[in-house]
């Protein structure tokens, strides 16, 4: 089970109102890499990840993402709060408005849905966390993307962090990939 | 208000030392056996209770099986994660 804790994991400010970046800022809380898709990722694998370093990993990293997914709806939330429905219209998020007032309804940066064809789980612990690390490098490109889409200090402090988060993670699943690995193939035969 | 600003100071220091908490237990996970980072571990999750326990007599639970809550219960008071200035 999980508990919610009352606190962002990284601070998230913002300077004022742009529209335009809390546009961009969709494509991670709702987008094919987003924090989203990370979370239902690896928290859909790890019932069938076959030793405890990874069961343990997938548990601890998925819930991180759900921590990093609260921060890109923080961000968007405090860069839309003032927003009028004409400056919302003129930004392009006039559809979004028309469907979704300044809801944080999960799609990417162009306003396609969420939707669990994103991610993969194929039951394969060898195959899923390539998917998980090609996963984390795809989220650091988006990243790097979104950090030179913006001025704004607050902003781009935040995405760094999120973006260092993404290459902790790639390190980590290459080490459970290696101990996945060395668990096949020790030979499980005892006569 | 000096309140909040206390408020948010000892909440920065809490996500510190937390997210130094956190990023030890996912070496952990694949490095069960590293007994420095065990230790190192030990000793930030003590301080890390003592903070959270201090942040929470004054300004409220941030979880909801949080140490015994004053009355009325606090837990449900902005301001929320999203709504703070940091």
């Amino acid at each position: 089970m999980w508990f919610y804790e009352k606190k962002l994991q990284y601070p998230a400010n913002v300077r004022g109102c742009d529209l335009n970046m809390a546009k961009y800022l969709f494509a991670q809380y709702g987008g094919p890499d987003s924090e989203l898709s990370a979370a239902v990722r690896y928290l859909t694998q790890r019932y069938t990840m076959p030793i405890p370093q990874a069961k343990a990993l997938l548990t601890d990293i998925g819930t991180e993402e759900l921590a990093h997914w609260e921060i890109i709806g923080t961000l968007i939330y405090k860069l839309t709060e003032d927003a009028t429905p004409e400056q919302l219209r003129a930004a392009g998020l006039g559809d979004h408005f028309a469907q979704h007032d300044k809801a944080l309804y999960p799609h990417d940066a162009a306003g396609v849905p969420w939707t669990a064809a994103y991610i993969q789980a194929t039951g394969d612990p060898i195959t899923d966390l390539h998917e998980n690390m090609a996963a984390e490098q795809k989220a650091r490109t988006t990243y790097e993307h979104l950090i030179s889409l913006t001025d704004d200090d607050g902003v781009i402090a935040t995405l760094s962090f999120l973006r260092e988060r993404e290459v902790v993670h790639f390190q980590r699943f290459g080490e459970a990939l290696m101990l996945v690995k060395e668990h096949y193939e020790h030979k499980h035969i005892f006569y | 208000m000096h309140d909040y600003a206390s408020m948010v100071e000892m909440l920065r220091e809490i996500q510190a030392l937390e997210f130094a908490v956190y990023d030890l237990a996912l070496f952990l996970d694949t490095h069960p056996c590293d007994r420095r980072a065990l230790e190192d571990r030990n000793k930030l999750v003590n301080r890390l209770n003592q903070l959270r326990k201090m942040f929470e007599d004054r300004f409220g639970p941030l979880r909801l099986d949080s140490f015994e809550s004053q009355f009325p219960y606090r837990y449900i008071n902005d301001p929320w994660p999203w709504e703070i200035h940091y």
